[in-house]
């Protein structure tokens, strides 16, 4: 999971505190693993450091902190570009990948296209290593199947995200 | 590479209910193409209207350069019989022919003399791994060496196009992997394009590339990146 990319693309919905940020991040994206107060503001600051953000005037939040945060051009590029780009179609990448659905609903883009381009780049994937299968020894048919059914799970995953789209935006924008 | 067989936005309805909306495909000489989909997508109904079995409502369907949709039913027939190879999941084998005979069904069909096509029927045994199954009847035959034999059968008469739909299906994993295997390999000798429909993609792996149908429409990603 990319905290510093997904606090960007929460703050590219709307300006927030980092108090707002984390509940969201945690109601989102932390199932169980509540993100501490000491990131969410170090990671802030990195970006504000490198100019994905701005810090605007101080304004009360809903928490103790008073620094409202606004992603900046180079910040909604960079979300941009990352909601675009496929994972590298390795195994256990749910989490980036819901990360990117949600985002992506949240923020009314092509969720479908994003699921689609994962697809492709998965089954790129898969081709390659049934070809190692194909003309490997045993152990690299092994290996080679350990992989390709972790990338099949996968897929499954991104079937049934695919199809629950519309009732996946409705729970995400209320 | 030339198209060997393509599909000009077909449309296709059973009844009332649309199969396909406008799918185009386009497929290259000697490529191995997986149609892949959820239940209901076409997926099938775009493999039937490419082999010539159902004609669209309205689009073109044409094979090496040549309406196969205008055609008339003997036409149709002739083409399927002397020029596609198909693998399906289910019953494809007729249970009173041995499995020679069984394979050697296309060429019979064809007008081969039985004699010529019977040897040619039994060169695939051993290519295949099904030594010593030649006079066994489909009811001795395992799901996978049934599953071989049909293979066999699709492949004899060196069609230019084999149509495989789900044709590990009814197999379980290892055994499916080994019958794609062996047709990727028999499709490639021969220079065969296959049009595999399924929907695993561990089965869809085997090919050159994917093309996706959804709600009747093909979405081919990997042709439009290129």
């Amino acid at each position: 999971m990319s905290v510093p990319l997904t606090l960007l693309g929460l703050l590219e919905r709307e300006p927030s505190h980092g108090y707002d940020l984390k509940r969201d991040y945690d109601a989102f994206f932390g199932r169980g693993k509540p993100l501490p107060f000491g990131q969410v503001y170090s990671t802030l600051s990195r970006l504000a450091r490198d100019g994905k953000v701005v810090i605007s005037d101080v304004a009360p939040g809903s928490g103790p902190d008073r620094k409202r945060y606004i992603i900046t051009d180079l910040g909604a590029t960079e979300v941009e570009q990352w909601l675009t780009q496929p994972v590298d179609p390795e195994p256990h990448l749910q989490t980036v990948l819901f990360a990117k659905v949600v985002l992506a609903l949240m923020l009314d883009r092509p969720a479908d296209e994003y699921l689609d381009t994962q697809r492709s780049a998965h089954l790129r994937r898969m081709r390659e290593l049934t070809e190692i299968k194909r003309g490997g020894s045993l152990v690299d048919a092994l290996l080679a199947d350990h992989g390709l059914y972790h990338l099949e799970a996968d897929l499954r995953w991104i079937e049934m995200t695919g199809a629950r789209l519309d009732a996946l935006r409705k729970a995400v924008r209320p | 590479m030339s198209v060997v067989i393509e599909a000009r936005d077909a449309e296709f309805a059973f009844g009332r209910t649309p199969a396909l909306r406008g799918a185009s495909i386009a497929v290259d000489a000697g490529e191995i193409l997986a149609i892949m989909g959820p239940s209901g997508s076409g997926k099938s109904t775009l493999l039937h209207c490419l082999a010539g079995i159902l004609v669209p409502d309205s689009g073109e369907i044409l094979f090496d350069g040549v309406r196969v949709d205008t055609m008339s039913e003997p036409e149709r027939s002739s083409l399927r019989r002397d020029r596609f190879g198909f693998v399906f999941q289910f019953g494809q084998l007729v249970p009173e022919l041995t499995a020679a005979e069984n394979v050697a069904l296309p060429l019979l069909l064809s007008g081969v003399r039985r004699t010529q096509a019977l040897r040619r029927a039994y060169a695939w045994f051993e290519r295949l791994g099904l030594d010593g199954m030649e006079q066994r009847r489909s009811g001795e035959l395992s799901g996978g060496q049934a599953q071989r034999v049909a293979l066999a059968r699709g492949l004899v008469a060196e069609p230019q196009v084999l149509f495989a739909d789900e044709p590990t299906g009814a197999l379980d994993s290892l055994t499916g992997e080994q019958v794609m295997d062996l047709l990727v390999s028999a499709a490639r000798e021969q220079g065969t394009t296959v049009i595999l429909v399924t929907h695993e993609a561990r089965i869809a792996a085997y090919a050159d590339r994917e093309v996706m149908v959804r709600d009747g429409r093909v979405n081919a990603p990997d042709r439009i990146a290129s």
